[in-house]
């Protein structure tokens, strides 16, 4: 298997990190090789295997819904790159 | 007294129970030797001023019957500490201070524990060799220009050079165990479950666990014993009986049988790692314990397993990070283009390699060849531990296919890097206890370490046999404190 430049500018388009030419050359040389690595499960037959989602086997425990931390907004907005009072702040989005 | 950074943990608790050691004592020393160890870098934030501070509290009205009594401890910085900068090793948590203390470090200060500072680790924790963070490379106490391992390197090196008494890292694919290893610690991962995710920043979700890192192993029981807790604040926390692990710890191991998987001796395995892995059956045998041979039939599928999974969980999870609510921001024209900048500039190499890798493995048309058949072959790998502990109460193998590396030896090598996690992966993938403890040395004089691992739940019984082990093995730690000038 191989993938091409086109192929990384999609996933990187996914994965909302921007890439120039010579970032996606290097990293279609990197995944490929992890690829090559990876496609070494194709030897094996699966077609009856139940996959293991989680290995932790318990059911989801209900709670309370209380609320059990609070007045932290000040706090929380303090750790954002761009604020305005209340707000966080983007780039605008509507023209 | 004297030479108060070469006592362990436990003796450390005891003499400040006796009276004999204060907690601004034991505070100073620790403090006074992480500051001539700046070389090391095994910090990424310094807390002193507050750490002395909490000491002289604590003198003034100590409570002795906790069980780490004013101790000084520094924590991997994948731990959110309230109101203490936490970055995970990354330049887009450069400046985040979080508003809630994380589980694993809110039962560690419960007990008495003091924290001095956030230690180095790789880029949310992915990594081997420690070489991914952001806060620059840890150097091993072992040797100069030596990788600490990874991704607790940070953790790994400050409990080597006695920095800190003890401290707590995290494993996803091996990042206590092999850093362990790598200097001549002992590191426990804790069965998947058994301490709280709340508050660790989260890299794959489905294998990470926090454990300590510690001199000896008797210590390592006593921080496992504080840590682990059912918390009702992780949806995967697991609520079993938990022992008193350092109360029980036993060297007796008479009639315990332990596993030799045949399929740990990979192609290219060191001859040093197979006479140590050998020397290590004598040592379990001289113990009392009945080896086994035993089959491990898809561990060679493990890898390539865990590279699907732990990147598909990370990418998803790493998608938080966009510049908005917290975090390093890249100005852009839009809000996509700032997005994609903040990220491209915000994550280094490795962490976007793995995003793009999830990424890939998640997106339409490829979902199935590749995320499914990575879980069906997780599922046929845990089997195979099942099927082993019909037979066997735990399995030994090398922590490790090698010693530790040079700075710079494998960066350029993904996979190769990758090839560092081929004994401790499986364990996640199948959600396992295993301790790694330090067993000898290669002929560079670098110490080699040997794992044990253990049917889920059942951490008492590897400490235990790490326990009789370490005291055949007696271990000769060597290192000369080559940085402090």
């Amino acid at each position: 298997m191989s993938i091409d430049l086109k192929t990384i500018k999609h996933i990187s388009k996914l994965s909302r990190i921007s890439v120039d030419e010579k970032k996606a050359e290097k990293l279609a040389g990197d995944l490929n090789s992890i690829f090559d690595f990876i496609e070494k499960l194709n030897e094996l037959k699966t077609d009856n295997v139940e996959p293991l989602t989680s290995v932790a086997e318990t059911t989801l425990k209900l709670r309370s819904d209380e609320v059990k931390s609070k007045n932290l907004r000040d706090q929380v907005i303090k750790n954002s790159p761009k604020e305005n009072e209340d707000y966080f702040v983007v780039p605008k989005v509507i023209e | 007294m004297s030479d108060i950074t070469k006592q362990s943990l436990s003796e450390l608790v005891e003499n400040i129970k006796g009276k004999k050691l204060s907690s601004s004592e034991v505070t100073k020393a620790f403090v006074e030797r992480s500051e001539k160890s700046k070389e090391l870098n095994a910090y990424i934030t310094e807390d002193y001023a507050n750490a002395l501070n909490k000491a002289k509290k604590f003198d003034e009205k100590p409570n002795l019957d906790l069980k780490l009594p004013g101790i000084p401890m520094a924590v991997k910085d994948l731990f959110c500490t309230k109101d203490l900068r936490t970055t995970a090793g990354s330049k887009i948590l450069n400046n985040f201070v979080p508003t809630y203390e994380s589980t694993v470090t809110q039962n560690i200060w419960n007990e008495g524990a003091i924290l001095m500072g956030k230690l180095n680790c790789d880029e949310f924790a992915m990594g081997s060799s420690n070489e991914t963070s952001f806060f620059g490379n840890v150097q091993n106490p072992i040797d100069k220009n030596l990788v600490p391992g990874g991704s607790s390197g940070g953790s790994s090196s400050a409990v080597a050079a006695q920095l800190t008494p003890i401290t707590i890292g995290t494993d996803t694919g091996g990042s206590i165990r092999q850093p362990a290893s790598f200097t001549g610690t002992v590191g426990l991962k804790p069965t998947y479950g058994s301490c709280s995710r709340y508050g660790i920043v989260a890299f794959a979700s489905s294998l990470d666990q926090a454990g300590p890192m510690a001199q000896n192993v008797k210590d390592c029981a006593l921080l496992q014993e504080v840590i682990s807790t059912y918390d009702e604040k992780d949806s995967t926390s697991i609520d079993f009986k938990r022992n008193e692990y350092s109360k029980e710890l036993t060297k007796d191991i008479k009639g315990k049988k332990i596993g030799i998987p045949k399929e740990y001796r990979v192609d290219g395995m060191p001859k040093e790692i197979e006479d140590l892995w050998k020397k290590g059956i004598e040592y379990a045998k001289d113990c009392g314990a009945e080896i086994i041979d035993i089959s491990l039939p898809h561990t060679n599928y493990a890898l390539p397993t865990y590279y699907i999974v732990a990147p598909a969980e990370a990418s998803s999870n790493l998608a938080r990070y966009d510049g908005v609510k917290y975090g390093f921001r890249a100005e852009g024209e839009n809000l996509i283009d700032m997005y994609e900048k903040t990220r491209s500039e915000g994550f280094g190499a490795e962490v976007q390699r793995r995003i793009m890798i999830g990424t890939y493995v998640l997106s339409s048309g490829y979902y199935d060849a590749y995320y499914l058949k990575a879980q069906k072959v997780r599922k046929l790998i845990k089997n195979d531990f099942d099927d082993a502990y019909e037979k066997v109460d735990a399995i030994l193998t090398p922590s490790t296919p090698s010693s530790a590396f040079k700075i710079g030896e494998k960066t350029n090598d993904p996979v190769s890097m990758y090839l560092n996690d081929i004994f401790t992966v499986p364990v996640n993938l199948a959600g396992l206890p295993g301790i790694s403890i330090p067993a000898g040395h290669d002929a560079k004089g670098y110490p080699l370490g040997l794992q044990i691992i253990g049917k889920a739940f059942d951490e008492q019984n590897i400490l235990n046999i790490a326990y009789a082990m370490e005291e055949k093995i007696n271990f000769k730690k060597n290192v000369t404190d080559w940085w402090i000038k």
